[in-house]
C-alpha cells in the first residue's frame, strides 16, 4: 500500500483555461495498492480536476500532444514520462502550446 | 557554437520512432557540458541544462537575424505581439540583443504593437479590458514605444492598404555591407561628439509616448459590425483566414503610418510546418514561401520577417518558463457550438500528433518549406495582385469565370456589389476562401473600396484598350 502523495499540479500556456482559469493546484494523491506514477495522476486530474471536454487535455491516456510535462522543472521525456513514479512534494506542470480548441 | 543554428532537426535521416526513456527521479546529465543536470530535450537525445539551453537558444536568434541580414542598423522594426509565448520569446530576445555589448549589440530600433482580438474570441467586455490592461503594463515597462490597437480598427482601414507600395526588392535598396559601416560611421561621430552615450540603442522612447494609444475598447457598433463579418463566414475556415487577413492588414497599416520599415511576427517553427500543409490544402501551394519564408515582400515598402520560425514550439515554452517570460495567453478565435473544425486545427492536431511517435515530423516539414523558393513573379512590382492577400496572381484573367459557373448562379446581381465581380481580383485560394466568407455586403468596407476601385480601373482600362485594338492588330504577330 503506498502512502498518500502532496503535489503541486500546475496549468500554464492556455492549459488553465481548461481548469477554471486557475493555474496552482494543491492536491493529496490518496493512498492506493499500487505507487502512483503520471499515467495515475492523469486519470485521477481527469476524474476530479477537468470539468469538461476532457479531449482537449487528454488523448488516450496520456496528455493531448502540444501540451508538454515538466516534473519538478525538468522535461518529462527525461524522466520516464507517463511511469515516472510521483513522490511526496513533486511538482508537476502542464503547459499548452496549442492554438486551437 | 554554430551547430545550434539552422535547422531544428536531424538531417535526412529515416524518421525514428521515439522511445521512452526509464523512469527515474533525477535527469542524466546535459550533453553539451556534461555537467549540469539536463533539464529539456531540444532533439532527439540532446538534453540540454538550463544554461546550454539558454545560450543555444539566444544564439539561434542572432544567428537567424545575421545570416539572413535583412534589417538595417537604425531602422525602425515593429514587434508583433499577441502576448502568446513566441512573440514574447521574440520580444525578450530583442531586448536582450539590444542590452548585449557593443560588437553583439542588436541595432535595429524596435516598436511593438498589440492587436486586440477578443470580440472574435469570444471575450466579455470585462476580460478584454483586463487582458488590455496586462498586456499594456508588460509593454509599457519595456520602454519601447508601443501601440495598442483592436482587431475593429481593421474595419476603417483605407483601400490602399490593398496596394503594394513603393519599393521592396523590385527596386535595388543600398547593400547591407554599405548600411553597417555608415551607421557605425554616423556612431563614431555621435561619440566623438560627445551625444551618442552608451545606452543601447532604442531603449528609452525616441518616438515620443506613443500617442493615442492608451488602453480602451472600441465602440460597442464597432464590435457589432466586426461579430456580423465572422457569423457571416460560413466556415471555421473562413473565420481563420479572415482573421489572419484583418490582423496582417492592421499590422501592415500601423507599420506604414508610424514609419517602420519592417514587421516582426513570432511563428516558431511549429506553426510554420503547421502554416505550411494548411496553406497546401487551401490551395496556396503557390505562396507557400512568401507566406512561411523568413522575409516576404509582398507588400513591398513594409517587410515582414519571421525571426522564430527556426525554434520548436517546445523550445519556446521552456525558454518563457525557465527565464520568466511574461505571457497574457487568451483563448483561440471562437467556435460555434457543433461547428466543424477548421483545416487549421485538423493540420495541427495531425502534425502534432505525428510528432509524438516520430520527433522529427515538425522539422522535416520545415525543411521541406525551406527548400521552397519565391516565384520570380512574386518580386515583380508590376504584376496584378490578389486583393485579400497581396500575392501575385496566379489565375489569368479570362479563364476565371468559366472556372466559377456555382459563383455566377449563386450571384444575386446587385451591380458591382455582385459576388462575380470580386473574383477575378483574387488568387485560387482567396477564390476558395471568399465562397465561404459570407455575402460581400459584410465584408470589409477596405475591402470592398479597394474592389470597387479594381474594377472601375480594369473597366476603363478596357474602354482604352477598345481604341487602342486597331493599333495593336496593324502589327504582325510575329514577334
Ligand atoms: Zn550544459
Ligand atoms: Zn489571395
Amino acid at each position: 500500500m503506498a502512502a498518500p502523495v502532496s503535489l503541486q499540479v500546475e496549468f500554464g500556456g492556455g492549459a488553465e483555461l481548461l481548469f477554471d482559469g486557475v493555474k496552482k493546484h494543491q492536491v493529496t494523491l490518496p493512498s492506493q495498492p499500487e505507487p502512483w506514477d503520471i499515467r495515475n495522476l492523469l486519470k485521477w486530474i481527469k476524474q476530479n480536476l477537468l470539468k469538461e471536454r476532457p479531449e482537449l487535455f487528454m488523448q488516450g491516456e496520456s496528455v493531448r500532444p502540444g501540451i508538454l510535462v515538466l516534473i519538478n522543472d525538468a522535461d518529462w521525456e527525461l524522466m520516464g514520462e507517463l511511469d515516472y513514479k510521483l513522490q511526496d512534494q513533486d511538482n508537476v506542470l502542464f503547459i499548452s502550446t496549442l492554438h486551437g480548441g | 557554437m554554430c551547430e545550434a543554428s539552422g535547422r531544428c532537426g536531424g538531417c535526412g535521416e529515416a524518421p525514428v520512432r521515439r522511445r521512452a526513456a526509464p523512469a527515474c527521479s533525477r535527469p542524466r546529465p546535459c550533453v553539451k557540458c556534461g555537467d549540469g543536470p539536463a533539464a529539456v530535450v531540444i532533439r532527439i537525445g540532446d538534453a540540454f541544462c538550463r544554461a546550454c539551453f539558454r545560450e543555444y537558444f539566444v544564439h539561434k536568434f542572432r544567428a537567424m537575424l545575421g545570416k539572413n541580414r535583412v534589417i538595417f542598423p537604425g531602422e525602425k522594426v515593429l514587434l508583433a505581439l499577441s502576448g502568446g509565448m513566441a512573440s514574447s520569446a521574440m520580444l525578450r530576445q530583442v531586448q536582450e540583443g539590444l542590452s548585449r555589448e557593443t560588437a553583439k549589440r542588436l541595432r535595429f530600433v524596435p516598436g511593438l504593437i498589440y492587436i486586440d482580438e477578443g470580440a472574435v474570441c469570444g471575450q466579455s467586455l470585462v476580460q478584454r479590458e483586463q487582458t488590455l490592461t496586462r498586456m499594456e503594463a508588460l509593454l509599457q515597462e519595456t520602454g519601447f514605444p508601443y501601440y495598442l490597437a483592436s482587431l475593429e480598427q481593421a474595419l476603417e482601414l483605407p483601400g490602399s492598404i490593398l496596394r503594394r507600395g513603393p519599393g521592396g526588392d523590385s527596386e535595388p535598396s543600398p547593400s547591407y555591407k554599405a548600411a553597417v559601416e555608415g551607421f557605425i560611421q554616423q556612431q563614431r561621430q555621435e561619440e566623438a561628439n560627445g551625444d551618442g552615450g552608451t545606452s543601447p540603442a532604442g531603449l528609452g522612447t525616441q518616438d515620443g509616448p506613443a500617442g493615442g494609444s492608451h488602453a480602451h475598447l472600441p465602440a460597442a457598433a464597432r464590435t457589432e459590425e466586426l461579430l456580423r463579418l465572422f457569423d457571416a463566414a460560413e466556415t471555421l475556415t473562413a473565420k481563420e483566414e479572415l482573421l489572419q487577413m484583418l490582423r496582417s492588414h492592421l499590422l501592415l497599416h500601423t507599420a506604414r503610418t508610424q514609419g517602420y520599415t519592417k514587421v516582426m511576427t513570432g511563428e516558431s517553427c511549429t506553426r510554420v510546418a503547421i502554416k505550411l500543409l494548411t496553406n497546401l490544402a487551401l490551395g496556396r501551394g503557390a505562396f507557400l514561401a512568401v507566406d512561411t519564408g523568413f522575409v516576404d515582400s509582398r507588400h513591398g515598402d513594409v517587410t515582414v520577417v519571421r525571426p522564430m520560425r527556426d525554434y520548436m514550439a517546445k523550445e519556446i515554452a521552456f525558454y518563457n518558463h525557465f527565464f520568466g517570460v511574461p505571457t497574457v495567453i487568451t483563448p483561440p478565435l471562437h467556435a460555434k457550438r457543433r461547428e466543424k473544425t477548421s483545416i487549421h486545427r485538423l493540420m495541427e492536431n495531425f502534425l502534432l500528433g505525428l510528432q509524438v511517435d516520430f520527433p522529427s515530423t515538425i522539422s522535416t516539414v520545415y525543411r521541406t518549406g525551406e527548400k521552397l523558393s519565391v516565384a520570380p513573379a512574386e518580386s515583380n512590382g508590376e504584376l496584378q495582385r490578389c486583393l485579400l492577400c497581396l500575392c501575385a496572381l496566379d489565375i489569368a484573367g479570362e479563364e476565371e469565370l468559366a472556372l466559377e459557373p456555382t459563383l455566377v448562379k449563386e450571384d444575386t446581381g446587385n451591380g458591382a456589389e455582385s459576388r462575380a465581380a470580386f473574383i477575378p481580383l483574387l488568387c485560387y485560394s482567396c477564390r476558395l476562401t471568399f465562397k465561404e466568407m459570407g455575402p460581400p455586403a459584410t465584408l470589409p468596407p477596405y475591402v470592398r473600396t479597394e474592389a470597387q476601385h479594381r474594377n472601375c480601373r480594369a473597366l476603363m482600362k478596357q474602354q482604352i484598350q477598345e481604341f487602342l485594338l486597331e493599333d495593336d492588330e496593324e502589327e504582325p504577330g510575329g514577334s
